[in-house]
This record gives structure tokens, sequence and C-alpha cells, in this order.
């Protein structure tokens, strides 16, 4: 069951990276997802950026389906269902390090606004940092892999500074695969908690048809967020996903 | 009180993972037996990698009534399948591969890799409602399903299933054709189609789909009944099983076990659990020792 929802307003946030943003009364949790529908396309998930009653989702342009999305206007419509999965387990007490690398930050905006700690958003280049002004006021830490803007060097390495020079309770991290691994090896070996929202080619978006699993978890179900009780055993986090046929692939 | 033993192959419970619901990743397959089920059958596998078809390949149904999908048989092909087999073996219930060729010779070629690979039996795919030139297309030929079982037997020495289609009015027929295999499973999903009015075109990219959930347990529940009466071989049932009373449906029809998908989206990945537990609890209220003596007491005779 799809529901028609109207783009409302559209911004170009970086890089091949746009928000839309739309009216819709679900109540999502930072962290979950929903599937976009353009009929005749493609549909594809993705998070939600922006809760609330004016809702938005935040789009780089990868494939088919998002390309399409980009092409987008105001008043034009999407197809959606959800939202699915499980969002991040919030404790608005805990000093946070919230790790947000290219798109990823994307599903972590909802997050930063409810959770109190450092920001750090980063991205290869600095034409493709997003939310840098949406979250202005929190003063985030940038990092960019050439050192067009703040930090020069991984998100990773910024990360691990941080943690060296204060203290935090938990990272919460979205981003590509090799930064997640490399926080979630920095929560262990630093004991901090962790949290991340993780990515797989996704089928079906409901749990049963195995494209996104990993290690047994369905990230579209059992995720997309994971605890760091699951992650200890997750050997394939950085190392294998799955293609369109099913075949196990390498993780860049 | 729920063993069963079909072609001398113990079952701790009569409740299997059906075909195609998590069961292209050996660790998933691990997971489910861990959470209840008693046999797993695998994603059905091909000679060759298939990419299957974009989405959307699901539609979820309003109320629970159950999904309409079509992946379009994607599989990462026979010679990738090794380790997910050897992993779902490690789980200890037996492991059923199933497998789609387009004919006797593509058959009989995976179903002698899948014995190699370790399986306790095959399960040949005659009834997928949405593949050009496998499945259902296969399915409906009795002749063709008969020799294509014919070639399968002559060629391993696993048992072997055949999973039938309920998409022809010739089921009883075609079941007989089939009755050289060692079981018999029915159904597969029925074939349909949705169109999103707003969007005016079919949601699945491949416009049909099989449909598959609560919605179509009483065209399993009959089949199983009209067919079970007519072969001297275990019919397993299949068909929108969701609670411990559908399984005990599909049993009174004469079904020797169920395979369980849908209810997994209904009802959670640890459903197995949930439908042993009502299972055990209707068996303990009603007095009854071992399921096996209720199969087929619904038939009229």
């Amino acid at each position: 069951m799809y529901r028609v929802v109207e783009i409302e307003r559209i911004r170009q946030e970086a890089r091949n990276v746009k928000t839309f943003r739309f009216a819709d009364d679900s109540s999502p949790l930072p962290g979950q997802f929903y599937m976009i529908w353009i009929p005749g396309v493609d549909e594809f998930p993705m998070s939600i950026s922006y809760t609330g009653a004016l809702k938005g989702f935040t789009v780089k342009k990868i494939g088919r389906g998002t390309s399409r999305m980009h092409d987008l206007e105001p008043g034009d419509k999407i197809w959606i269902r959800g939202p699915y999965g499980r969002g991040f387990h919030i404790d608005k007490r805990r000093k946070s390090l919230v790790v947000g690398g290219g798109s990823g930050m994307a599903t972590l905006g909802p997050l930063i606004e409810e959770i109190k700690g450092d920001v750090i958003i980063a991205a290869r280049t600095k034409e493709e940092l997003i939310f840098t002004e949406r979250f202005s006021h929190l003063n985030p830490w940038i990092a960019t892999d050439d050192g067009s803007a703040g930090f020069k060097g991984y998100a990773t390495d910024l990360a691990r500074k941080l943690v060296e020079e204060r203290e935090y309770d938990i990272i919460y991290a979205c981003g590509p695969e090799q930064m997640i691994k490399g926080l979630v090896d920095l929560a262990f070996e630093r004991d901090i908690d962790i949290q991340v929202s993780l990515e797989r080619l996704m089928k079906c978006g409901i749990g049963i048809c195995d494209s996104c699993s990993i290690n047994g978890y369905r990230v579209c179900v059992d995720g997309p967020v994971f605890f760091k009780e699951e992650l200890k055993n997750m050997d394939e986090l950085g190392k294998v996903r799955r293609g369109w046929s099913g075949k196990r692939e390498v993780v860049r | 009180m729920l063993y069963v033993e079909i072609n001398g192959i113990g079952f701790h419970n009569p409740l299997i993972l059906a075909s195609g619901i998590l069961d292209e990743s050996g660790d998933t397959m691990k997971r489910i037996a861990s959470l209840g089920a008693g046999g797993l059958v695998t994603k059905s596998v091909g000679i060759k990698e298939r990419q299957g078809y974009p989405n959307p390949v699901i539609y979820e149904l309003p109320n629970g009534m159950g999904l309409l999908n079509a992946i379009g048989l994607a599989n990462p092909g026979i010679d990738s399948f090794e380790e997910e087999i050897h992993l779902a073996l490690d789980s200890g219930v037996p492991v059923i591969g199933s497998i789609f060729g387009a004919d006797e010779e593509e058959f009989a070629y995976l179903a002698k890799k899948m014995e190699e690979y370790g399986v306790n039996a095959v399960e040949l795919n005659l009834s997928c409602p949405h593949a050009k030139g496998y499945g259902m297309e296969i399915g409906v030929d009795p002749d063709l399903v008969e020799s294509i079982v014919k070639e399968v037997k002559g060629r391993v020495n696993i048992p072997v299933w055949a999973k039938l289609t309920p998409n022809t009015h010739r089921i009883v027929e075609i079941a007989k054709s089939a009755e050289n295999a060692d079981a018999l499973v029915l159904i597969n999903t029925v074939k349909g189609m949705v169109i999103d009015v707003d969007a005016r075109m079919p949601v699945l990219s491949n416009g049909f789909g099989g449909l598959s959930g609560p919605c179509i347990k009483p065209i399993g529940v009959r089949a199983v009944y009209e067919v079970s009466s007519e072969v001297d071989v275990p019919v397993i049932g299949v068909g929108g099983i969701t609670t411990g009373k559908d399984v005990l449906e599909y049993i009174m029809a004469g079904a020797m076990a169920v395979e369980i998908g849908t209810a997994i989206y209904l009802r959670g990945i640890d459903v197995f659990r949930k439908i042993e537990k009502e299972l055990k609890d209707w068996l303990l209220k009603n007095e009854i020792k071992s399921i096996t003596e209720l199969v087929g007491v619904a038939q009229r005779r």
C-alpha cells in the first residue's frame, strides 16, 4: 500500500544531493526509512532526514531512481511506504559523538536534533558536505579527505582524536562502510557504546527477501540501526554484501 | 508430539521454512532454524546467476491479507551456493535445496549439485508464477512434469520433492504425473496483479506476481485435500499458514508437514516458535499424542 505525497520544497544541499520536503502524517523515529516508488522508474529505500509535519528525504543521485528524483520539482508526486526498520535508541542524558560521512548525514539529521554532544560532518571534499548550515548552531567539526574544509583526513581519524581528548558515552554513525567499521573498532577499543546505521541493497524492505541481510540480520527490519552487541560478531561488516542476484560481493 | 518423518528424514516439528523467504543467505537460514523451524528450504537456485526483476518486487496487501511478489527467481547460480548450503546445514535441521530449470537436463544437473553439497532432499520448483520459461510455465504440463521428475529421480539418491502450482484446473492430474517424486509440495503462489490507480499502472515492475499469505490459504487447503487422497506419496502443505490452527487445517486435509513464509512478515522472524507453541497447546488440550494422528482426518471417506 503506497500513499502519494506531494513535494513542497526542494533544496540543493551539496553536489548531487538534494532535500525534498513533503507533508505526511506518519511518525518516524530517527534512523527509520521509507521505500520511495517513482512509477515506471524504480523503487528504493531512503532514510528520513526531517521528521515532524513537513518531512524530508535528503537524496544523493546514485542510481536510476535517485537520478529521476533529482529531476522532480515542487508540485510533483512520489509514492511512499513506511516508515520501516529499527531507528536509533536515544538516551538524551548520554554525551554523544555523532559522525556522518557523506550522505550518511541525511540519516543522522533527526537524531542530532534530539541528543547532546559533538557532531562530525565529513565528506571527501568541501562540495560534498551536507547540513553544515542546518547544524551551524552546534558548531560541528568538519573533516574532508582532501582538506578543502576543516580537518584534513578521514572522519575516523578526527573521531579518534576527539575520543582521546574528550569523554563520550556513545558514538552514533552513518556513512561509508569502511568509516563505520573504523568507528566500531574504535568503540570496542575505547569501551564506548555505539549505534550505527547500515546500508545494503534492499528489495522488499519488509524483512522477507534476504537481499539486505548481514550475518543473518536483516538491515530492513532488524536494522538499519544496529547496536554494539550485534556489531561484535558481525564479521561481514566492511567485507561482504550481496548483489542484486544474491551473490556475495566484496564491500569497497 | 510434533516430530514427523518424511522420506526417512526426521523433522523435530513439521514447520519448514518455505522457498523464497529469507533463504538466500546461509546465516539467515541458520537463524531461522535457531528460532524454531523444523526444516529449511533454500531459495530456488538455477544454473546461472540471475538478477531477477527491478523494484518494485513486492506489494503489501492491506489488512494483513498477504503479499504479491515478483522477485523473478533472482539467485547467485548453483556454483556460488555451496557456501550457503554448508552454513544452513550447520543449523542441524534438514535442508532441502530448491532448484529451477528450463528442462529435464537442467533440473537433473542442479539436483546432482545440491546432492553433492549435502542437502537432505531437493525440491523442484515447477510452480513459480512469474518467470518466463520456468516454474509454472513448465509445471502446468503433466507430460513435462512427469519426465522432469523421472530424470531427476534417476540421477540422485536423495528424496525428490515436487512443488506444484495452483494456477491450473488440472491439479490432480499434474500431481499424479509427479507421483514418481518422493513427496509433493502444494501450493506455490497464486498468479495475480495489483494496479495503483494513482499511477495508473501495475505496481510490480514485472506486472504479474505471486500472491501469498492468509488470502490464499483456502486454495492451498483445497489443493492438499484434493491431491492427498489421490496420491500415495506424502504431501507437504503451503499457502497462507500463519497460526497453529492453520497448520492443523493443512494436516487434517492430508499434509504430513507444512512450509511457512509470508507469516514471517506478518508475525516476525520468530513465528516458527510462536506457531509451534500454538500447535502444542492445541494438541495437549485435545489429548493428541502425535500430530501424525491427525493427518487427513478431515477427508470424507
